[in-house]
């Protein structure tokens, strides 16, 4: 049998390898190769078990205050008191949670307010300034949040705060809450410090979604005659809605963890009040005023247990805010 | 009021409504940056370069150890955050890929991203202030570190992800092996991006003060042992600002505006970076 | 030249299809020996077949073209022949595919295999550096060579290119700088650098302009004195234009190998006919 039949068997037969002239690799190529993937695989390890480790470090060091006063315990009691050693975290869970509701409440709409402005409103030579310094606040550091907030704003507050005890302080039922002082320090004041804040995450955020809005879908609610703030409000937001929802989780998170500005404009009173305009305290603000004075082991297990509570509270919300965006971003096929 | 009418009144009413709320967001930042100018200009004082932290009760001005103290932080901080936070990135990027792990390590990450920073002031204490028994830079440097990682593999993992395969495979083809490709070709394409990235992170932690007052605290005197205490500009600010000295609160004004200075150059130059990064396709 | 396979007569038309009478009254008698015999090749993306069966000689310095419509698998038939699907989890091939005498497909160590084996790619992938580190890539990863004898050998394979005139007074600008043309031209560079026995070229011009899609056409004739040459083309044209012998796929199947005048004048194949009329594709 000839022909390339004969060939195909020959050609297709097994050969034992021939070793050619060898053009010199290196020997240690496989392990520069292993060595560099083992590398990245253990920083990416590093990276992701940070968090927990952290969750792990700051129970173990809340351990002794844990076993002392126990979960529910401590979190009820109201008694802050290192000559007696007795600890309690309800003020600073209730500070931590006012400030933070003050601050959504006012940050919230105005991040919208913003967010729609820049992308449906304004014209486009004011759409990249204002973005730009929308974002500004952002990169401003909060310890100088603190400072602008006790020199410069509290003064000024001070002075609108007999106009709030007046006014807001007659309406019935909530009336009491504006009772106080005008000190210009106190929750509200860290409230609206925290609102200003994190208006610039908001809003991003809130713009970005915005953006990924498809234009047909604009375009044909304009199309009918819609208005802006119908198509914002009934069409864009609907359509990102849980974006929009994680981006206010994002925020959230800031706000509870927040500690410079606050401490510096909160008046650290770790006594519960019941007005806003008296001061507070918050677990961050807390922290950041004792901790360098914690004698006793038990003080300072006490102060990392607020921590642990805090971690707690700020995990699981950021862990939601992760997962909503991302749930857009993936059904749009986009990056958010 | 017609249907058609009071909608309009509505459209009007809002665009108002919103345009005053981003006057507001507007108007603190100007307000902010205003007095943060103000106030640190009229505070700066060559001494605040060549003197050191004065005691209290007297009239004198400096902050060099607090300059000196913050760069050597910032200098440690970028020693372990950028080779870990390039490695992972580079990991999740070049061999995780859209995997569940990697995916996995992305959402941690993310979610390390927004991580109040005095929780990780708290993890630094307890992993280094503790078991050495005192405050050190060193601690305050991985305080900031890990503050940083977050970004830079974050920036790192879209930045390399940008880079087309083409490139890769062309590499590969020449018998290029992985380690090869990754670091003499996708690193170098994707430099400007992760040099970005950097930037970044570096504007973040500028001016953090929650986690150094669990870490490195302060010092009073000049110091650059990493086995101690040292000062810094924020805490020094903390303190100073807080106290009833007119001299120490000029120098927290100053040291304030130094600091937001610094950021909004990084936070520039990083932008103009990344303008200039040039996509392979 | 491998002492295994004897010089064989007729060489090409190994196919499925019996074709091999008609082939040989074309061939003349001393005919190079086959440097690639691919022998049942199947592949498969994941769970998709894309390659059905193939088997085909690729005769030694000459220059082999694959055609086909979009999706056929010429592009993924080379792809096999450098093993560059090994970068992607979940792609495998079956069958074999004897380069002097080794299976290709359970070859151990790659890195030996794509310093015989080059490859050009359908977009230029110049590396972001300059136009001599380009081409001194390749060289370096195998080869320690002083600076002149590197300068000599980058020289070398820049003339070989063709592009040598035009970018040595600029050998250390980035090679991003060039034109698209020049641009494809050096990655050629780069692949012949390491002298290849082997070059597999896919779609090399279809990015580019007539005029460096001719310069390229020009190269094909002068490379396959020293190299293999198998190019996967679109364009018809260039394929009668440049190749010596042609494959024609069609959905992962080899419907007919000829040499290239019979292939494009008398097609024994109804497809082969209709495509290259243009009835389809």
């Amino acid at each position: 049998m000839n022909g390339p039949e004969a060939v195909l068997r020959v050609s297709a037969g097994p050969v034992p390898e021939k070793p050619k002239a060898v053009r010199r690799s290196s020997p240690s190529r496989l392990s520069a190769d292993f060595l560099f993937h083992k590398a990245a695989v253990f920083a990416a390890f590093l990276a992701a078990a940070t968090l927990f480790a952290t969750v792990i470090a700051i129970t173990y060091d809340s351990w002794p205050s844990i076993q002392t006063f126990g979960v529910w315990g401590f979190l009820k009691s109201s008694e802050w008191n290192p000559v007696t050693q007795t600890f309690g975290a309800f003020p600073f869970i209730v500070g931590t949670l006012i400030s933070s509701a003050i601050a959504m409440s006012l940050g919230v709409p105005v991040s919208f307010g913003i967010a729609v402005f820049i992308t449906e409103i304004a014209p486009a030579w004011i759409k990249k300034p204002v973005a730009g310094a929308i974002e500004l606040l952002a990169a401003i550091p909060s310890i100088v949040y603190g400072l602008w907030g006790l020199l410069v704003f509290a003064p000024v507050f001070a002075e609108i705060e007999p106009w709030i005890t007046r006014n807001l302080g007659a309406i019935p039922g909530i009336g009491p809450l504006f009772h106080g002082p005008p000190m210009g320090i106190g929750m509200l004041t860290a409230g609206i410090i925290l609102a200003i804040m994190v208006l610039p995450y908001i809003s991003s955020i809130m713009r970005d979604v915005f953006l990924v809005v498809p234009s047909s879908l604009r375009e044909s609610a304009y199309a009918l005659g819609s208005t802006t703030w119908e198509v914002a409000w009934h069409i864009v937001l609907p359509y990102t809605r849980s974006a929009v929802i994680g981006a206010i989780f994002l925020g959230l998170g800031r706000a509870l963890g927040e500690t410079m500005a606050v401490t510096f404009v909160i008046g650290n009173s770790n006594v519960l009040s019941s007005s806003l305009l008296m001061p507070g305290a918050t677990i961050p603000s807390v922290l950041a005023n004792e901790f360098t004075e914690a004698t006793t082991m038990l003080y300072r297990s006490s102060l990392i247990y607020l921590g642990l509570i805090l971690i707690a509270v700020t995990l699981t919300v950021q862990s939601f805010a992760v997962l909503l965006i991302r749930r857009l971003g993936r059904s749009q096929g986009a990056s958010a | 009021m017609g249907v058609v009418a009071r909608r309009r009144a509505a459209d009007v009413a809002s665009k108002i409504l919103m345009g005053i709320a981003t006057a507001v967001g507007v108007f603190f930042l100007l307000w902010i940056i205003w007095t943060t100018l103000r106030f640190g200009i009229s505070g700066m004082h060559w001494d605040l370069f060549t003197k050191d932290t004065p005691p209290p009760g007297t009239d004198e001005f400096g902050l060099r150890n607090a300059f000196v103290g913050s760069l050597i932080l910032l200098a440690v901080s970028l020693s372990i955050g950028v080779p870990i936070g390039l490695m992972a990135g580079t990991w999740l990027a070049e061999y995780g890929f859209r995997g569940r792990t990697a995916n996995a390590v992305r959402f941690i990450n993310d979610i390390m991203l927004s991580a109040p920073s005095i929780e990780i002031g708290l993890f630094a204490y307890a992993i280094m202030v503790g078991p050495m028994g005192h405050f050190s830079a060193a601690a305050g440097g991985v305080a900031l570190a890990i503050l940083m990682i977050p970004i830079i593999v974050r920036t790192t993992d879209e930045m390399l992800g940008l880079i087309g395969s083409d490139m890769r495979e062309a590499a590969i083809a020449l018998g290029a092996p992985v380690w090869v490709v990754v670091t003499k070709v996708t690193w170098k394409a994707a430099r400007a991006g992760i040099l970005t990235g950097i930037l970044i992170a570096l504007a973040r932690v500028t001016g953090e003060t929650a986690p150094l007052l669990f870490t490195a605290l302060n010092d009073q005197f000049f110091s650059t042992g990493l086995l101690r205490p040292i000062a810094n500009i924020p805490v020094v600010i903390y303190q100073f600002a807080l106290s009833p000295y007119a001299n120490w609160q000029q120098m927290a004004w100053a040291a304030a505006f130094i600091t937001v200075l610094f950021v909004l150059v990084l936070s520039l130059v990083a932008r103009s970076v990344l303008g200039k990064v040039q996509v392979p396709k | 030249m491998t002492p295994d396979l004897p010089p064989r007569f007729p060489t090409v038309n190994v196919a499925v299809s019996v074709k091999s009478r008609d082939a040989a009254e074309n061939d003349s008698p001393a005919q190079p020996p086959v440097k690639i015999a691919a022998r049942n090749l199947n592949f498969y993306y994941g769970n998709f077949h894309a390659i059905k069966d193939v088997s085909l000689d690729v005769t030694q310095n000459r220059v082999t073209a694959f055609i086909g419509p979009s999706g056929c698998g010429k592009s993924t038939v080379l792809r096999i022949f450098n093993r560059i699907y090994d970068l992607y989890p979940g792609h495998r091939a079956e069958g074999q595919v004897i380069l002097d005498g080794e299976d290709i497909l359970t070859l151990k160590n790659i890195g030996r295999l794509r310093a015989k084996v080059g490859m050009v790619f359908q977009r230029p992938t110049p590396f972001p550096m300059s136009i001599h580190e380009n081409v001194a890539f390749g060289i370096r990863l195998y080869e320690r060579l002083r600076r002149s004898e590197m300068d000599d050998r980058v020289q070398r394979a820049l003339t070989k290119a063709g592009l040598w005139d035009e970018v040595k007074d600029k050998l250390n600008q980035s090679g991003l700088g060039l034109s698209g043309g020049q641009q494809q031209r050096l990655c050629i560079a780069r692949a012949l650098a390491v002298n290849p026995e082997v070059l597999l070229l896919d779609e090399p011009a279809s990015s580019l302009d007539p005029i460096s899609t001719a310069k390229i056409e020009e190269l094909l004739f002068e490379l396959k004195e020293t190299c293999t040459v198998v190019i996967v083309t679109h364009n018809m044209q260039q394929a009668a234009r440049a190749s010596d012998f042609t494959a024609f796929l069609l959905e992962g199947k080899l419907i007919e190998y000829q040499p290239t005048p019979k292939l494009f004048t008398t097609p024994s194949d109804p497809r082969t006919e209709a495509y290259i009329t243009g009835r389809f594709g």
